[in-house]
């Protein structure tokens, strides 16, 4: 190691400036994720590629390969604490590791591209990269070797293990390697899914609106409050409770909760009488609909669902849901528009 | 409380007069698919696969296939408007 390429040095490296990043996250970092979060700029929370260091590394230090979204950056870099390595950060747009992965972004010739850009070869003496696990599904390990010497050895799927892995010479255990998802995996992956649900509903609001200066029986704060309760079931509740709900499939866990949630709401806002019949069954269909679809959505964000399983899914609840939401529809509007409020 | 999805759906399949055992299926998969003994992979948990595709690249001797793809209801549905092969990059640029 000449010296030269320590960090905060800027006069070397290629020219490129290196920068130590701390392993706490700032007050600023936290707000940021609560952000992203709740979908507020998540396509554009992302830090410079490049190369980083954490601690005071030198040229026997490991080096940790990952994203460049901000989240995935923060999460890492917050996990290596008393650690002195490097963070090889490739440009995934801001995307995180498995997904960037799954897009093509993160792979083969972004890291071998990044490799040369940062002048690795010349910072680190070995030529070990670790690359995140979920980063695997793009990655021809061969072929990076080939092209610049490095091999690639797969660390663990989260971030909290990596001190542990590297403790332990790289070797992870079977939980290490493990994908969870845990109720808190779930939960913080809840609002983004209410906030875009909610924006969708704006317009049927909208349509409601029209509608009333039409209608024999308003729509009123109560149909507004069944509507958000199935929606909070289908975007919240659901993927809450997931491994306690019956069944498999996520729109049967979401129509199920939907239809206990709407019988509660048709109870307590008595439109069980028989003048609102239509209003009732109405609702008994369309409101179980909505939860079952926004349910179906959340597959999206699980750590587990197959492509095959969600196609077979689909086919057999999308037209049990269609139909619900149709024949739903039809009979609240019949009951609002033509029959109204009883005297 | 373990979670599961379908059973029965997943395309993975192993050949395993190809295999060499080396262990890298077993290494890359998020969900403990594969097991090795004698030398050999095998699936041991078929209906726990995601079809990620994290395995069948990094199997050194093809051993393995897998249509690998995103188990995401919005991206099938996309697929289907636009003829394309179902991904994460949805149409207004939002995508997971």
């Amino acid at each position: 190691m000449s010296g030269c390429c320590f960090p905060n040095n800027s006069a070397c490296c290629g020219g490129t400036e290196m920068q130590t990043v701390p392993t706490t996250l700032s007050a600023g970092d936290i707000w940021g994720a609560c952000k992203v979060r709740l979908g507020i700029g998540r396509m554009d929370y992302k830090v410079e590629p490049g190369l980083y260091a954490v601690g005071t590394p030198d040229g026997a230090s490991p080096v940790l390969v990952s994203a460049n979204y901000k989240l995935t950056f923060d999460a890492l870099r917050s996990k290596l604490s008393g650690l002195d390595c490097w963070l090889l950060i490739l440009d995934t747009d801001g995307v995180n590791v498995w997904c960037a992965a799954g897009k093509g972004t993160l792979g083969t010739e972004e890291l071998i591209n990044r490799i040369e850009l940062t002048g690795l070869t010349e910072i680190v003496k070995h030529r070990k990269l670790i690359l995140p696990q979920l980063g695997a599904s793009n990655m021809k390990a061969h072929e990076v070797t080939r092209q610049t010497g490095f091999s690639v050895i797969y660390g663990p799927v989260r971030a909290e293990d990596i001190k542990a892995f590297i403790a332990a010479e790289c070797k992870a255990t079977r939980k290490m390697r493990t994908v969870k998802f845990t109720a808190w995996d779930r939960l913080v992956l809840t609002p983004v899914e209410l906030v875009a649900a909610l924006k969708i509903s704006l317009f049927a609001f909208g349509v409601l609106f029209l509608l009333n200066l039409f209608a024999t029986r308003p729509f009123g704060l109560r149909d507004v409050a069944a509507y958000i309760g199935a929606v909070l079931i289908g975007t919240v509740v659901t993927p809450l409770l997931l491994p306690w709900i019956p069944g498999r499939a996520f729109s049967f866990k979401g129509g199920l909760l939907g239809l206990i949630w709407t019988a509660a709401a048709v109870w307590r806002f008595r439109w069980f009488a028989p003048e609102y019949a239509l209003l009732a069954i109405g609702y008994l269909l369309l409101l179980p609909a909505v939860s079952a679809c926004f349910a179906l959505i959340f597959t999206g964000a699980s750590t587990y669902t197959s492509p095959s399983g969600v196609l077979k899914e689909m086919k057999i609840s999308l037209p049990f849901i269609v139909g619900a939401f149709v024949v739903g529809a039809v009979l609240v509007l019949i009951q609002n528009l033509f029959i109204g409020r009883p005297l | 409380m373990k979670l599961r999805y379908l059973k029965n759906v997943a395309t993975l399949t192993l050949a395993p007069e190809k295999c060499v055992g080396c262990g890298q299926c077993e290494e890359v998969c998020p969900h403990g698919v594969f097991a090795i003994a004698e030398a050999k992979a095998r699936i041991a948990d078929l209906n726990a696969c995601m079809e990620c595709g994290a395995c069948a690249p990094n199997c050194p001797v093809h051993a393995i296939e897998v249509n690998a793809g995103v188990g995401c209801a919005a991206a099938i549905v996309f697929g289907w408007f636009t003829g394309k092969e179902p991904s994460c990059d949805c149409a207004n640029g939002e995508c997971c």
